[in-house]
Order: structure tokens, then sequence, then C-alpha cells
């Protein structure tokens, strides 16, 4: 649970911490301990990690399913491309803090409202990339699909989804890599994901605790990015081709 | 539903009994993120416009773009408490190290992206280097400028309100006090935050307007022209050398 009093760190005049018992350089509360680390790692930092990744995962994986039925559905009927993008601009325009206190109220200090958040943020991202990649299909390859005599499903499918993959990737990547930075700012509503641990430790002052979970958050989303480079390789191999000669 | 109705109500009878703290918060919160632009203009923007003069350092160009992505804002606040203390000067220097790669990166692909015709003739006309950069680079990069001062700007002011966390005042300060303020004020707080962070992002797109020149002015909001969020087309567009960004 959320321990009393937290993360106001730099609130109600100075903090004396107390880290108990352990080495000396904890208890100096020198810049970096490695024996913290390894004496909490499976207890603290893990479980930090892994839970950073699922609020992820699932926030992309949900925000990826929405913006991509939506730029579907306006690749079709140009309908409402306008009042998507205005929508999502101004969602993508609030502070993340603000929005999740503004969600608070409505559904409470649940995983819910980080993830309703946090999908929120990738909306703007996505649906333009999904979107711009379908249209980024030149006119004369949509002849020639025409031309084989291809019906409208089967041109969607072997022809603008897969020459969308480089526009979609890249928004995937952005979405990705900003959603893992967002997430930290989560812990001020449930107590997971690496921002809990910054949270605490700023609470205590405690040095070596920020900068490990403040460093495992930037390498999650530099791992991350590169995952989906990979991704984008293995998937778009006429790229590749193009590109050794 | 009805119960976070009455939040919401609540929220903004705080704002309108509490008008002058908030008020005092929202200049608190103006000063932090407008010290943290200011300083983040003056380190960018010669930066990228020399780059993008010259036409060197896409690679680090691209890469600060990237990297500045990847920097979770409350860890890289969270390390800059760590070092430097906490304290106004502290968070602004953070926001600082957010600030710089949209408005770097926006800068120097501005300028290289500027047609080389356009500065062909600029030099034949007999225009010094220097003119080349102010009457021909600078105007005709500036919408692509702005968009990144824009995007700095309304990235500031939403991470300003994480600042309270390390001391650095704002907004933010009642937002993470609940217990101080209670829901009302946490949710009347966050409503401000929002309204600001809308504001600044028109505020700097009606400067935008006002600084392009007739010629150049397109109807582009500040995210379509954006790197960071710009769909791919844009985003290879600056790598002549053929590697993704």
């Amino acid at each position: 649970m959320i321990p009393p009093g937290w993360p106001l760190a730099a609130q109600g005049g100075p903090v004396i911490p107390d880290f108990g018992k352990g080495s000396d350089c904890v208890v100096e509360n020198r810049l970096f301990c490695p024996d913290w680390v390894r004496d909490n790692w499976s207890g603290t930092l893990q479980p930090a990690l892994v839970e950073h990744v699922k609020l992820t995962l699932i926030a992309v994986a949900v925000g990826f399913a929405l913006s991509f039925a939506a730029a579907l559905a306006t690749h079709r009927f140009r309908l409402f491309e306008k009042p998507m993008v205005a929508f999502a601009a101004i969602v993508y325009t609030i502070p993340s803090l603000a929005l999740f206190q503004l969600l608070v109220p409505v559904t409470g200090l649940t995983v819910a409202t980080v993830e309703v958040a946090l999908v929120g943020y990738t909306l703007l991202i996505l649906y333009r990339n999904i979107l711009e990649g379908l249209r980024s299909v030149p006119p004369d390859v949509l002849e020639a699909a025409r031309g084989m005599g291809l019906t409208r499903r089967q041109t969607l499918l072997r022809i603008e989804l897969p020459l969308a993959v480089p526009a979609t990737m890249a928004g995937l990547r952005v979405a990705v890599v900003s959603t893992i930075a967002l997430a930290t700012v989560a812990a001020l509503v449930i107590p997971q994901g690496l921002g809990y641990p910054i949270f605490l430790a700023l609470h205590e002052a405690f040095k070596t605790e920020i900068l490990v979970a403040a460093a495992l958050a930037v390498g999650l989303a530099l791992v991350a990015d590169a995952l989906l480079v990979v991704a984008e390789r293995a998937l778009t191999p006429w790229n590749r081709t193009r590109r050794a000669t | 539903m009805t119960a976070s109705l009455t939040v919401f109500g609540d929220a903004l009878e705080f704002v309108v009994d509490e008008r002058r703290l908030i008020l005092h918060k929202t200049w608190e919160h103006l000063l932090l993120s407008g010290a943290a632009i200011a300083i983040a203009l003056v380190i960018a923007l010669p930066i990228g416009l020399w780059l993008g003069h010259k036409h060197r350092g896409s690679f680090l160009a691209v890469n600060v773009a990237n990297l500045g992505r990847a920097l979770p804002s409350l860890a890289v606040i969270a390390v800059g408490f760590v070092f430097l203390g906490v304290g106004f000067w502290s968070v602004a220097l953070a926001l600082v190290v957010l600030a710089i790669p949209p408005i770097l990166t926006n800068a120097y692909v501005a300028v290289d992206g500027v047609q080389a015709e356009a500065v062909e003739a600029a030099r034949g006309m007999g225009m010094t280097g220097r003119q080349i950069v102010t009457r021909v680079e600078l105007p005709l990069a500036l919408p692509l400028i702005f968009a990144g001062i824009r995007t700095a700007t309304v990235f500031v002011v939403a991470t300003a309100t994480i600042a309270a966390i390390a001391g650095g005042g704002g907004l933010g300060d009642i937002i993470v006090n609940q217990a101080g303020y209670g829901l009302e004020g946490v949710v009347g707080a966050a409503i401000c935050v929002s309204v600001l962070a809308l504001l600044a992002d028109g505020a700097v797109g009606l400067l935008q307007r006002a600084l392009t020149p007739p010629g150049l002015r397109i109807e582009a909001r500040a995210y379509e022209a954006d790197l960071t969020t710009a769909p791919v087309r844009e985003l290879t567009v600056p790598n002549v050398d053929g590697h993704r960004s």
C-alpha cells in the first residue's frame, strides 16, 4: 500500500533519512551502493520492472487496437479524421500527472485509471501514423492492384497493410518509448512500475534507488526501441534488399 | 457517476475559493517553465541552426531526438534531485534537459531541409553566409523550428507539474498533496494545469503564425510538422544517408 505522506519528498521540511540496517554505503547514502541493488533486486526492482513492462504492453496493445480500427474506418469512409485528431491532440496536450488525477474521481485509484490515460496518449501518434502509412501507397500501385483484379479487401490485406508497416512501426516506436516514460508517473496513482521505487526513494532522498530505477526506465525504453527496429526490419524485407543495393 | 460529477463541481469551487493560492502556484509554474524554455532555447537553437546550416551532424541531431524521447521526465527530475538537491534550479535544469531534444532536432532538420536552390540563388545574388542564414534559411525554416519550440513548451509546462515532487513548486504542489488540499484541490489543480498546457500550446501557435512569413503560412498544426510525433515520411526525409532515424 501507499505509505502515508508520500510522495511529498520535498515538503514539510528536511527529511532525516533513516535507512536502518545496511552497509555503511547505504547508511551514509552514497551515490551508488551495489550491495543495496543486489539485496533489493528480486524484492523491489525486478517486480517494478515487470509491472512496468505489463503496464506498457497493455496500454500500447489497447491503443494500437483502437487506433488501427479508427484508421481503417477513416481510410475507408474519411469521416471522422478531423474530430479524431482534434480529440487525440487535446488528450496528448494534457499533462500526465493531471490526467491521472482527473480520472481518479471516475475510475478510482486503480490500474484502469492509469491504463485509460496511457492509452489516450498513444492514440494521436498511432492513429496518425497508421493512417499516413495506408495513404502512402502510391496511386499507380493501387491501379496495378486493380488491374490484376484484386478486390478491395485483397488490396487492403496484400498491398496497403504491408506497405503501411514502416509508418506504423515508426509510430509504434514512439508510442512504446513514450508510454514507458509516462508509466513512471503512474506510480502517483497506483504503487506499480518503476516510478514507485523512484517516488519512495525521493521521499527518503535515497540516491542509489533513484539512480537505479531511473536507469532501468531509460534502459527499458532503449531496449524496447531496439527490439522494434529489429521487428520492423523483419517485417519489411523489401526495404532491406533495397538498402543493400 | 454522480459522485464523480460532485468531485468536479467541488474542484471548480476550490479553484474559485482558493484563487489566490491557484494564481500564486500558476505564477511559480510559469516562472519555472519559462526559465527552462529560455535556457533550452539559448543552448539548442544555435547548435541546431549551425549544424543545419553546415549540413553536418545528422547522426547527432536525430539521436538526440531519440534519446530525448526515451528519457522519462520523472527519472530526469529524480536524477537532478540526486545531484543538485531540492529546489528551483535543480528542477529547472532537469526541464532544460527535456526541452533541448525537440528544439535542437527540429531546428537542425528545418534548416538542413531548406531547398538547396533557394540557398544557391541567395549566393548567386551575392549574399554572405550570415545573410543567407538570417534572410533565407531562417525564414524558410521558421515553421518547423517553431513546431519544435511548441512541442518543448507543452512538454515543459506538463512536466513542471512533476517538479513539485523535487521541490520545484508550481501547480504540482497541490496535485501531489491530497492530504493538504483534499481530492477537490487535487482535481482543481489538475484542471488548471491542463488548461495552462492547452493555453501554452495555443500561445506558441499564435506566435508561430505571427512570425511566419505570409508566403509560407500553411494550415498545419504543430503536431503535424513536428518530428517527435510526425508520420514516418517526414522522419525519413532528413536522413539522406539512408538509414532510418
